[in-house]
């Protein structure tokens, strides 16, 4: 009984309208008549869907971009600030700040940058650099990188605490066995610090590869995925083709789309979740 | 040689901590603007002027504040009730030798870890079907839901964890299940639920792609999603924009600061198991 309410819940919100996703995905439907199933028809459709493989290609460099450099960044100023000092939780409270922003709240902070004589091109006029000025996020050529720069903004202090955590898990002693074997600082971080922090990577590459998958509050509030569908993730495209072209079936497959890209993810994480309970 | 070295870290340290804070102090500046000093001056510069006025804008003509009031609608009885259902279950599957626990738990967690996408589209129909389209009960009934699985996860990492030997001494001084979780378990598992409630705060309150899915009139929208509204009310007035943003940002940062140990421990929890 305890267990079966809060069960129930979850799956009339989760599991059942998942199913129906999945069905959803084989149909073709407005929303208005009956869906129609279409087999495999919408996934058919993709391949020749020019907008789908710039979405597809977007998400891959949101991925590499996004994914990596947070996690390169937050392992880095985790690295520097995990002594404790004099100053050290300034610092820290400093890069975590913006992780209590909605993404929302961080899109607007970043699209008054961006404005046309904002601070951005005034410090490039200021430096000499005023050729390079253009409008970043109306630009094709520009806007994926535009709106990659807040969300890393904003994930680096994420990333950052998961690994402070990490590190401060790792026992001392090994440090102090390795600087009486005479091992240098990058030797000790190479060799002792990265080797202990397996649990913590593989955590982190988890919410890494979910959050850029799911990515899409700072996308949609910064472009919409435009111009020209040039900073179109695949979970941007999906929510305009449901809820403004209500190609409600098309919609479904591309989200089917977004879990088989995930599944590899989630697959791994719940393994380490069932060793765990063991 | 190592003052050298200290002071050096202090710089760069110093540094790169201003660049990150730098756009937040930017946009509080730019709020106190005034719209004639932001045309005549650009967005770029220094300030020449100081205005309460737009904070006046954002909140009345705006209507932030009745957006607040329905985040804080849709914030509050989320947390309580996703916390209250994750802790039951977490309690039932921790303490108990129900059949399959360990396949319900990961059931639930999964459910969790499914990209919302697949879910946007069935929930709306299902929302209308049920009549509570467009009503704050849908949103707060997503947001439970989709967060369970997780809360149930951590939750039941603690309890089980919990030593055994007081269960069972509440059980030989005559208590039942209900009464052992409300009296024993629970205040024991203050902790996490702490933290949990500090995280689920923030994300409920953040939520873009839930509100915008569920809720389609102005006036029940929450301020997250209402803030993207203020765009196309005051278009270019960025002063307007800063002044509403400020204020869609202090709840969490409010909630951050007074459950700082929490939220970063709530944080950390999953990295370091």
């Amino acid at each position: 009984m305890f267990v079966f309410v809060p069960f129930a819940v979850e799956a009339v919100w989760v599991f059942w309208p998942a199913l129906q996703g999945f069905w959803l995905a084989l149909t073709s439907w407005d929303g208005l008549s009956a869906p129609r199933f279409v087999g495999f028809g919408n996934f058919s459709d993709m391949v020749s869907d020019p907008i789908f493989r710039t979405a597809l290609k977007n998400t891959a460099i949101w991925l590499v971009l996004f994914g990596g450099l947070s996690v390169v960044g937050g392992f880095g100023m985790a690295l520097l600030l995990q002594r404790e000092r004099r100053g050290v939780g300034i610092y820290r409270a400093a890069l975590f700040t913006p992780v209590v922003f909605s993404l929302v709240v961080t899109a607007l902070i970043w699209r008054v940058f961006y404005q046309p004589d904002g601070l951005v091109d005034t410090i490039l006029r200021t430096i000499g650099l005023g050729d390079l000025i253009r409008p970043w996020l109306a630009d094709p050529d520009t806007a994926l990188y535009a709106v990659i720069v807040p969300a890393l903004w904003r994930q680096i202090g994420y990333v950052m605490v998961l690994y402070l955590a990490g590190l401060k898990a790792v026992d001392p002693a090994l440090y102090e066995a390795a600087r009486v074997d005479g091992a240098s600082a990058w030797q000790r971080t190479r060799y002792v610090t990265i080797p202990q922090l397996k649990g913590v990577n593989s955590v982190v590459l988890s919410v890494i590869v979910i959050d850029s998958l799911r990515s899409f509050d700072i996308v949609w509030s910064m472009t919409k995925g435009g111009p020209y569908h040039s900073s179109e993730l695949l979970s941007t495209y999906m929510y305009s083709t449901a809820f403004q072209s209500t190609q409600l079936g098309y919609a479904s497959a591309l989200a089917v789309v977004i879990f088989v890209l995930a599944l590899a993810v989630i697959l791994g994480y719940l393994i380490r979740a069932f060793r765990e309970e063991t | 040689m190592n003052r050298l070295k200290t002071s050096g870290y202090h710089l760069a340290m110093g540094l790169v901590s201003f660049l990150w804070v730098a756009p937040i102090l930017w946009v509080i500046v730019i709020s106190f603007r005034s719209f004639d000093d932001v045309a005549a001056n650009g967005l770029g510069s220094l300030p020449h002027s100081f205005t309460f006025s737009t904070y006046k804008s954002a909140w009345e003509d705006a209507d932030e504040f009745r957006a607040l009031i329905n985040s804080l609608l849709v914030t509050i009885p989320a947390v309580i009730l996703s916390l209250g259902l994750a802790s039951v279950a977490a309690y039932g599957l921790a303490r108990y030798n129900i059949p399959f626990r360990r396949t319900v738990l990961l059931l639930m967690l999964m459910g969790n870890l499914l990209p919302p996408q697949i879910l946007l589209i069935p929930i709306s129909r299902f929302v209308e079907l049920i009549g509570y389209y467009d009503t704050l009960i849908a949103l707060i009934a997503v947001h439970v839901g989709f967060g369970l699985g997780f809360y149930t996860f951590v939750l039941h990492g603690f309890m089980r964890d919990l030593p055994r030997e007081i269960q069972e001494a509440a059980t030989i001084d005559g208590a039942g299940p209900g009464k052992i979780y409300a009296s024993v378990i629970l205040p024991l598992t203050r902790p996490a639920l702490a933290a949990l409630g500090a995280l689920s705060f923030t994300w409920i309150f953040n939520d873009l792609l839930w509100s915008i899915t569920v809720i389609r009139s102005g006036e029940k929208m929450p301020v997250t999603p209402a803030l993207l509204g203020l765009q196309g009310l005051f278009v270019s007035s960025w002063n307007v924009i800063a002044a509403g943003t400020v204020i869609a940002a202090v709840p969490t940062v409010a909630v951050f600061l007074k459950f700082q140990k929490h939220f970063v421990g709530g944080l950390a929890i999953g990295a370091v198991k």
